[in-house]
């Protein structure tokens, strides 16, 4: 079914970090794909690694006190473990971008928004001056800025939360990445400019035909946004399906769990939401056997011991459980 | 932001008369007169009386500060004093016959160059070494820099001074022991002359300003550290190398400006501090700077100097500080004064 090239191939991603407290466990062995110009959601609570995985596959984390370990991390077919630093940063910027959570604080303050979007221009695509700054304005222009060419003079704090991120997103796409990396981008903006800005990476996305992997807890955002979602449950991916499978046919007591938390628009009003019982693990301990048995519903004692695989369960839906949650029984 | 400058050049008046006014009262509330003594002999009554009269010492406090500030003649009495509002500091009564105009004029170059190139010495090895510790934070390099850092701001001069001159000057010979190369007139009343700017000139510099500069350089480079320690952890740090560029780029272009706020900060007191003169580094090589007169001046009991001098003092501290305040808004453009 999937014709579209493999762009970007992790295969057994962990990450560490080293800490006064001991090891942190941030990312357990996720291993997934990603074809040219597809979108995925990765979701999951804070702390369930979705945003270091993502610093791993840029090499963006201090390595120390981080550790990356994987047996490849390929990008069009070239394994970014194995580059050379100088290598990495001709990917970066360049083939694949990011934009990050805070627009407040992501953008230098003492530089101006149009340095700051001319920078990667300059560095990866070797642009004049005058080049560089025309489409730099081009680019405020395409993510909706209007007097782009005056506004390039401004700085960051002379910018709204949502322009801020706009001028964001113009840096990331500025080199036409293969991939946009979108790390909670809508997690520290008001609910209209939230909605706003995911038009604008969804139209942009159509029109450059990029692919894009959307990090966030926001249930909601992935539905309308993705084709297929990874959820992330404790550094590990615990499902990965297609987008409306996973929302017409959660497989994993995990995933069934946090859509029973959602507020629905059919709901009976004064319905009291359903919430996941007990906290994530604590990170500092060696994973032993599935991750989400202590708050499971399901849970059996093989749970406890050992931790399942992803597995298939039907074409394009992996499932790391032991049991069918339909029936509550093992597979 | 003109206007800004010429507000806060206003604002100084205020200040600067009462630091004025308090230096003046409380000098004059010490025991002890500026004519107790003449040498170890203690001078007679009457001629003690005279001299305070031919002084005006014998006014009433009141009408001294008055005369100080705005002159004799315009409180109707007859005296030497044209007032602080024409410039003038009023005579020694130590050095008799000097003003203390004239032993600023003679004394302060002196202190202003050795201070400016001891300032500079502070900037230009400080900030170097503390971005590179940062850089390479917990290496031994890191921990080298630290250590000299630490070790130099404990050193007090008055033992780094004589160390220095016993290494350098006395068992080298590389420079000479004492003396400042630079001798009246100066150009534009502050700078050596173009002839006496020469290898001789900088021979006798170099210990004093090494003397005075360390310890600074050695606070500079504590404070750069850390505050770049700081700003490499923030976001828009992790966004520059998202960009892919180079870890050099990224320190120079987007973090250090971020840094420098603060050491900019400390650089204001500094300045005012370094080029008013050091009483320790003068004494030891035998300069005639301004900074023995803040100590001198006090134990003599020579009311106009110490007044001269504190109030000097006073100027160049606020005026460094409007310059880093100034310089706080070409920093950081969220910073504007309108």
């Amino acid at each position: 079914m999937e014709d579209r090239e493999v762009i970007l191939d992790i295969q057994d991603l962990r990450t560490r970090f080293a800490t006064n407290e001991g090891l942190v466990h941030a990312v357990n062995g996720i291993s997934y794909q990603l074809h040219a110009g597809e979108t995925l959601g990765i979701v999951g609570e804070s702390g369930c690694g979705k945003s270091v995985s993502m610093l791993s596959v840029m090499r963006l984390l201090q390595v120390p006190p981080a550790k990356i370990l994987a047996d490849a991390i390929k990008f069009k077919g070239e394994d970014l473990m194995l580059i050379p630093r100088s290598e990495m940063r001709r990917v970066r910027g360049n083939e694949i971008a990011m934009i990050f959570q805070d627009p407040m604080t992501s953008l230098n303050p003492v530089l101006t928004v149009g340095f700051q979007i001319k920078e990667p221009l300059k560095l990866h695509m070797g642009l004049s001056d005058e080049d560089a700054t025309e489409r730099a304005a081009e680019l405020l222009t395409l993510v909706e800025i209007p007097d782009a060419e005056l506004r390039l003079n401004d700085y960051p704090h002379q910018f709204s939360g949502g322009m801020r991120q706009r001028a964001m997103v113009a840096i990331a796409l500025a080199c036409n990445p293969t991939l946009l990396i979108a790390d909670e981008p809508t997690t520290a903006l008001d609910v209209t400019i939230q909605a706003q800005l995911v038009d604008l990476v969804k139209q942009l996305q159509h029109e450059l035909g990029m692919a894009l992997i959307w990090i966030t807890h926001d249930l909601g955002v992935v539905a309308g946004l993705a084709e297929r979602v990874i959820v992330m449950y404790a550094g590990f991916v615990v499902e990965d399906a297609l987008v409306d499978d996973l929302y017409g046919n959660p497989r994993h007591p995990y995933t069934a769990a946090l859509l029973r938390s959602l507020p629905r628009m059919d709901g009976r009003s004064g319905e009291v939401l359903e919430v996941i019982e007990g906290l994530p693990p604590d990170l500092l301990d060696e994973p032993v056997g599935c991750p989400f048995a202590p708050r499971c519903s399901f849970v059996k004692d093989k749970c406890r011991e050992q931790n399942p695989l992803l597995e298939e369960f039907a074409p394009q839906h992996n499932v790391a459980c032991w049991i069918d949650i339909n029936t509550g029984e093992f597979k | 932001m003109f206007r800004y400058i010429i507000r806060r050049i206003l604002q100084f008046i205020p200040v600067l008369l009462a630091v004025t006014f308090f230096t003046f009262v409380m000098m004059r509330a010490i025991p002890g007169g500026p004519f107790d003594f003449a040498g170890d002999r203690s001078l007679p009554p009457q001629v003690v009386a005279n001299l305070n009269a031919r002084y005006h010492l014998d006014w009433p406090m009141w009408k001294q500060f008055l005369s100080y500030v705005v002159g004799d003649e315009m409180l109707g009495e007859e005296g030497s004093s044209r007032g602080l509002i024409r410039g003038d500091l009023g005579l020694s009564l130590r050095y008799r016959g000097q003003s203390v105009n004239d032993i600023i004029a003679t004394t302060l170059p002196v202190s202003a160059q050795l201070g400016f190139m001891a300032l500079l010495l502070a900037l230009f090895i400080g900030i170097p070494m503390g971005t590179i510790a940062a850089l390479k934070q917990n290496t031994w390099i890191d921990y080298t820099s630290t250590f000299a850092a630490v070790a130099f701001l404990s050193i007090p001069n008055l033992v780094l001074a004589p160390i220095l001159i016993w290494i350098f000057a006395l068992k080298l010979g590389w420079f000479p022991v004492a003396t400042w190369g630079a001798k009246p007139p100066y150009l534009w009343g502050f700078l050596p002359s173009l002839e006496q700017m020469n290898i001789d000139y900088f021979k006798h510099a170099v210990l004093p300003v090494f003397a005075l500069g360390t310890s600074s350089a050695a606070g500079i480079a504590r404070l750069t550290r850390a505050s770049l320690l700081q700003v490499v952890n923030e976001d828009y740090i992790r966004t520059a190398r998202s960009k892919g560029l180079r870890e050099r780029t990224v320190i120079i272009v987007h973090a250090l400006k971020n840094s420098l706020i603060p050491v900019v900060t400390i650089i204001g007191p500094a300045f005012a501090a370094l080029v008013t003169g050091t009483f320790v580094v003068e004494l030891i090589f035998g300069l005639n700077g301004m900074g023995k007169h803040f100590v001198n001046s006090i134990g003599n009991r020579d009311y106009s100097i110490i007044t001269g001098v504190t109030l000097l003092y006073a100027i160049v501290l606020v005026i460094a500080n409007l310059l880093v305040d100034i310089s706080y808004a070409w920093l950081d453009p969220r910073i504007r004064f309108d």
